[in-house]
């Protein structure tokens, strides 16, 4: 087996996959082989995975429980849809679109300040409520406000969310928060939650990492939330309720905790449940909390909890590994 | 002979119970100093106000001179001064190495920008991380572990692992709660000797909370002995054995018993 690297290991892959991704992606609505309604599904699958792995930073990886994740992801949707629709709405799209969804995203990080500086005092139930009462802010506050349509929201919004762009976010969150996790700050998280007071002892400043988890994951669901206003040209404050927050919530315990590829199969698998199940009408709400429940009873940490796919982890992280089973190699040899 | 670490006084209230009052001690730079007592004298409530923990009510500590009273711990911990808990404390969930990096990352320079984006930089510090913690592990048997999850070592190896952690934020003084806790007597001279070997290689300064009284006159340097949060006596092991006060405390006065 000298000589021989796993493609996992190629460099240059991932690089490579990318810009294919974004080729095919560009190229496939024009071919007529994706009809609308499956170029939908796919739009959809790409913002479900951008908020199921930014809500599994906070709620996986930092083992907090925040219910307030659709809140951030209405402040992306609200300050992209006014920059489109309000403020420039003759401005090219191409132009536009980028520009939307990046402010989408920084004024929902923003907005996760001051919850991250709140996460330092309290955590757990405490936190959750603190969320709860963050995400009831916002849709209220939302209602209140005419400019953007009060409670019957904003219509018009141009339809800018194409396969290509949800692709390239979908990549861009999951790369940041992959780099993130594999990194001082993600290691600092991950020891948050496994033992707080260990953590500050062994020198993490819990109070950075925190604030870190919470701006990270806000902006990518402020980024998702600009993707799903520019996909349904509509928005208004209910699309943003508690139940968007448990849809999120139901994809990231169900894909699997503190793990990139649970994320991506959690979006996945619920999004194409939904749209299977559409002909049960109303019934496809007991169906997935169902499987939840049954989920929670055999795999408590979901389907790949703790756990990711080789190709998606960094590749020193993964030299280490293969230096390692060298090592073990070699000691087989000695003892045969 | 140098202090290291000096308290001034030290005091810490809970509600009306006086864990530690007015506590002054100091340690020496380079020795191993026991810290003994009965159960509940406020030797863990010590530790946990030197590593701030918790703040002190009143009262000074001062780390290689300055004050450190009012820090928050991980702001103490990178000046150098690292622990292990009475009730092993590891990162379960994660791997033998994740462990020792996290104490390790501390000293690295890395903003979440380098993190988010994995700059040159941020690359370095990841590799300078791996690699020093591994040569640690190696240099503790602990190598072969490195990818297996802390939780499901052996007591004995989380007990050394917690110690391999401490060590990782390249500490000058060492807090050890309790090391030898669950360990029977050959098993704890096995740590004494561990522990003297980690102290000369490492060149570190240690303050050791034991009941193996065995291990605590064999390593120590000097003892100083609490009960009911106030320092009761203090010296070199054998003087610490013969006083009456620390007899009393252990043992109770005589007579007391029918």
């Amino acid at each position: 087996m000298i000589g021989m690297t796993p493609w996992t290991k190629n460099r240059y892959l991932p690089p490579v996959l990318l810009v294919v991704g974004l080729i095919v992606t560009a190229i496939l609505p024009s071919t007529g082989l994706v009809n609308d309604y499956l170029q939908f599904v796919i739009v959809s699958i790409a913002i479900n995975a951008i908020l199921c792995v930014s809500l599994n930073l906070v709620n996986g990886w930092m083992g907090e429980f925040s219910v307030g994740h659709a809140g951030f992801m209405a402040l992306g949707a609200y300050a992209s849809a006014i920059l489109t629709v309000k403020l420039f709405p003759s401005a090219p799209a191409a132009l536009i679109f980028p520009a939307a969804v990046l402010i989408g995203g920084t004024v929902a990080g923003l907005a996760g300040i001051p919850v991250g500086i709140l996460s330092f005092k309290t955590r757990g139930d405490y936190l959750a409520i603190i969320t709860l009462a963050f995400l009831m802010i916002v849709k209220s506050g939302l209602e209140n406000i005419p400019y953007t349509g009060g409670p019957r929201g904003m219509l018009g919004i141009p339809h800018l969310t194409t396969v290509a762009w949800a692709y390239f976010w979908c990549v861009v969150a999951f790369w940041a928060i992959r780099n993130l996790v594999y990194s001082k700050y993600g290691r600092g998280i991950a020891a948050i939650r496994e033992d707080e007071i260990a953590a500050e002892a062994m020198g993490v400043n819990t109070r950075a990492a925190k604030l870190v988890a919470f701006v990270t994951s806000s902006f990518f669901a402020g980024v998702a939330g600009a993707l799903f206003a520019h996909q349904l040209q509509f928005i208004n404050p209910s699309s943003f309720d508690i139940l968007k927050s448990t849809e999120i919530l139901v994809m990231v315990y169900l894909g699997g905790v503190a793990s990139l590829g649970g994320s991506l199969l959690g979006a996945g698998v619920v999004t194409i449940l939904t749209q299977c199940l559409q002909p049960l009408g109303t019934w496809r709400m007991v169906v997935l909390p169902a499987l939840l429940v049954l989920l929670m009873l055999f795999r408590p940490a979901g389907i790949m909890g703790y756990r990711d796919w080789n190709w998606l982890k960094p590749r020193l992280s993964l030299k280490l590994r293969s230096k390692n089973e060298d090592k073990a190699e070699r000691g087989k040899e000695i003892v045969s | 002979m140098s202090v290291l670490l000096e308290t001034r006084s030290l005091t810490r209230q809970f509600g009306g119970l006086r864990a530690i009052g007015d506590l002054s001690l100091s340690v020496n730079t380079g020795e191993i100093l026991g810290v003994i007592g009965p159960n509940g004298a406020g030797k863990t409530t010590f530790f946990n106000l030197l590593t701030g923990i918790y703040p002190p009510s009143s009262g000074e500590i001062l780390f290689n001179g300055r004050s450190i009273a009012g820090l928050r711990p991980s702001e103490i911990a990178r000046q150098g001064m690292a622990r292990t808990f009475q009730n092993i404390r590891l990162f379960r969930q994660l791997s033998v190495l994740e462990n020792v990096r996290i104490a390790y990352d501390a000293g690295l320079a890395c903003s979440p920008l380098d993190a988010l984006i994995h700059t040159p930089r941020a690359l370095s510090r990841e590799r300078e991380s791996i690699e020093a913690s591994m040569e640690l592990l190696e240099m503790f048997q602990l190598g072969s572990h490195a990818e297996d999850r802390a939780g499901d070592l052996s007591y004995g190896a989380q007990r050394r692992l917690e110690i391999v952690r401490a060590l990782a934020l390249k500490p000058s003084l060492l807090l050890l709660d309790e090391p030898a806790a669950g360990m029977n007597p050959s098993e704890a001279m096995q740590l004494t000797e561990f522990l003297r070997w980690v102290h000369g290689k490492f060149s570190l300064t240690i303050v050791l909370i034991e009941h193996h009284m065995q291990m605590v006159m064999a390593l120590s340097d000097r003892i100083e002995v609490i009960e009911f949060g106030v320092r009761i006596a203090g010296g070199k092991p054998e003087e610490v054995k013969a006083n009456p006060r620390v007899i009393e405390a252990y043992l109770g006065t005589e007579g007391e018993l029918p």
